[in-house]
């Protein structure tokens, strides 16, 4: 199983509020779940596995404890894939702008 | 050792937050409905030269107004006789952060840097975060982002996860929460915990920020055609980029301007529902915000809101989902300027009222932001399918907030929808009058200011709602 060390980038995991101690106005299908925290930083501990409690210093020198859920978490951002709805806008325009077809 | 139980954070609210602000809103408080917003704005913040003076110093302002020639040539062959306005577009990109949200961040982090804060915080999923981020990092303060980010599921909006990876490329803790309006709850927490500044969306420094905006935007209309904008669009959400805008334009002396408030239509969707948060391609500049905002302005983390929409929106509208992606296409096109898309919102409004201004008129959208991965037409609508949603070419009047996402097929079909003013100005004095306060003459007045209706009319509409309780 994945170990992470002392100074390794990693993401921590919390329960802040539990389903059914949420704020009075939310809907219901938010009151039946809770209100969860992730946070990154440093790991303070000098080891620890996914799933165990551990200390963090985050970017703003704070430490935060949590459940270990990540090892230098991947930031999860792309473009995508081409979208077929999009990709021949740029030429329609153009034709347009032409006069190769009427607006 | 605090209780920190969601109702005993909420009950230290008011005194956490004159901590952190240093602002004693008290003091501009009537005891009744009525407050005083101009003296707030005065008293609290910093005039529009100092403004200008803290922004230079971090490099803000001075975008360039651009003319996109092509998009208006394209809109004049479309429009009826004479008609096609000129449009131009006020590139905000080009601050520090990437969005016009550098100006609203300045104010605060140079004011928590001169009162000694050690940190500043925010509670954004939005650009405003890399902004507070980015200026703290040139003024050497700590910075805390809390964002909305995840569903139940830990289903993760591609645009909130880009904004969180930039808030941590200049240096911020960022704190991921799941769906809620409890952000608050964590946000006072945080704040009670840290000592550090509320850089808060919504206090006068945040308001004064973007008055600069408009100031630049009718000084440099002028300097290039001749004269002052006819309309201005801006991009509306939470109410302080018109306010702002409205303000510093007012500012320069441009009384005529038109102020148009543009959001996208996200009606039927909840923002508090765990169900609805995934459904949704756009994160601000929607009327999620736009109408309780407006109508409720005081709903916010300090105790009064400087962004009051109403005060200035002569005109507010909506387009789709659809037709933003699909001009946000066109102006990477056309113009060779890739931006957005949340911030071609206003973009969508003004080729749509550009169609029915004369061609001796001009109209500004007020606004770009940066884009990249996550934060761009491909991936948000990559993302739409993986959540259920239908996306497909036609009539945006088909669109369905939450189920299908129609990209127009011609530049003929941008359209917008009018939101009606004077039904938003009821609910807002119905709000006001919520807490069945009788109101006085002073309140009267402060209501007129506030809706831009006749004193009369307040008081006419006022019995109205209190005959109906």
């Amino acid at each position: 199983m994945a170990y992470a060390r002392q100074g390794d980038w990693v993401q921590i995991y919390q329960v802040v509020l539990p389903a059914g101690e949420r704020a009075p106005q939310v809907p219901p299908e938010t009151m039946q779940v809770p209100l969860e925290l992730k946070v990154k930083g440093f790991l303070l501990d000098e080891q620890a596995q996914i799933g165990q409690q551990v200390a963090i210093c985050t970017l703003a020198r704070r430490q935060l404890s949590g459940k270990l859920v990540a090892i230098n978490p991947a930031y999860g951002v792309d473009y995508g894939l081409p979208q077929p709805e999009l990709i021949t806008i740029a030429g329609e325009l153009r034709g347009l702008l032409r006069g190769e077809h009427d607006a | 050792m605090r209780d920190t139980s969601y109702q005993a954070v909420m009950a230290r609210r008011p005194e956490i937050i004159r901590r952190a602000t240093t602002i004693d809103y008290c003091e501009f408080e009537s005891g009744s409905i009525a407050f005083d917003y101009e003296k707030m704005m005065r008293q609290a913040a910093y005039d529009i030269a100092e403004v200008a003076a803290i922004q230079k110093e971090t490099a803000i302002g001075a975008t360039p107004l651009i003319e996109l020639k092509n998009i208006t040539r394209l809109v004049r062959q479309i429009a009826p006789q004479g008609k096609g306005a000129r449009i131009f577009l006020k590139d905000e990109a080009a601050n520090p952060s990437g969005s016009f949200k550098a100006r609203r961040a300045s104010v605060s982090v140079y004011h928590a840097c001169k009162h000694g804060y050690p940190g500043v915080i925010a509670a954004t999923s939005g650009n405003f975060g890399a902004a507070i981020a980015s200026q703290a990092a040139m003024r050497n303060l700590s910075s805390i982002i809390i964002q909305e980010v995840f569903d139940s599921r830990g289903v993760c909006q591609p645009e909130i996860m880009e904004k969180g990876r930039a808030c941590e490329a200049y240096g911020a803790e960022v704190l991921q929460l799941s769906v809620g309006p409890e952000l608050f709850y964590m946000f006072l927490l945080v704040l009670e915990e840290t000592g550090f500044f509320n850089a808060s969306l919504y206090t006068p420094f945040s308001i004064a920020g973007i008055e600069t905006l408009g100031k630049e935007v009718a000084e440099q209309t002028k300097q290039y055609v001749g004269c002052y904008p006819d309309a201005v669009v801006v991009t509306h959400a939470g109410g302080g980029n018109v306010t702002g805008t409205a303000r510093g334009l007012r500012h320069a002396g441009c009384d005529k301007t038109k102020v148009i408030g543009a959001s996208v239509d996200l009606s039927g969707l909840h923002m508090a529902s765990d169900n609805d948060f995934n459904r949704k391609s756009f994160t601000t500049g929607h009327t999620g915000f736009g109408v309780p905002f407006a109508t409720n302005p005081d709903r916010v983390d300090v105790p009064r809101n400087a962004a009051r929409s109403l005060r200035y929106l002569d005109r507010y509208v909506t387009v789709t989902q659809g037709e933003v992606f699909y001009v946000t296409e066109m102006l990477a096109a056309l113009e060779g300027i890739e931006r957005g898309p949340a911030g071609n919102t206003s973009l969508a409004a003004a080729i749509a009222l550009a169609k029915q201004m004369s061609q001796e008129e001009v109209i500004v959208v007020q606004e770009t932001e940066y884009t990249g991965a996550g934060k761009h037409p491909s991936p948000q609508l990559t993302f739409a399918k993986a959540n259920g949603i239908t996306v497909r070419r036609g009539m945006p009047t088909d669109n369905v907030p939450g189920k299908t996402i129609v990209i127009p097929e011609n530049p003929g079909q941008i359209s917008v929808k009018d939101i009606d003013l004077d039904k938003m100005r009821y609910s807002y004095i119905r709000n006001a009058l919520s807490q069945n306060l009788r109101p006085n003459l002073a309140d009267i007045e402060f209501l007129a200011q506030e809706t831009r209706l006749l004193p009369a009319a307040v008081e006419e509409l006022a019995n109205q709602i209190m005959s109906e309780k």
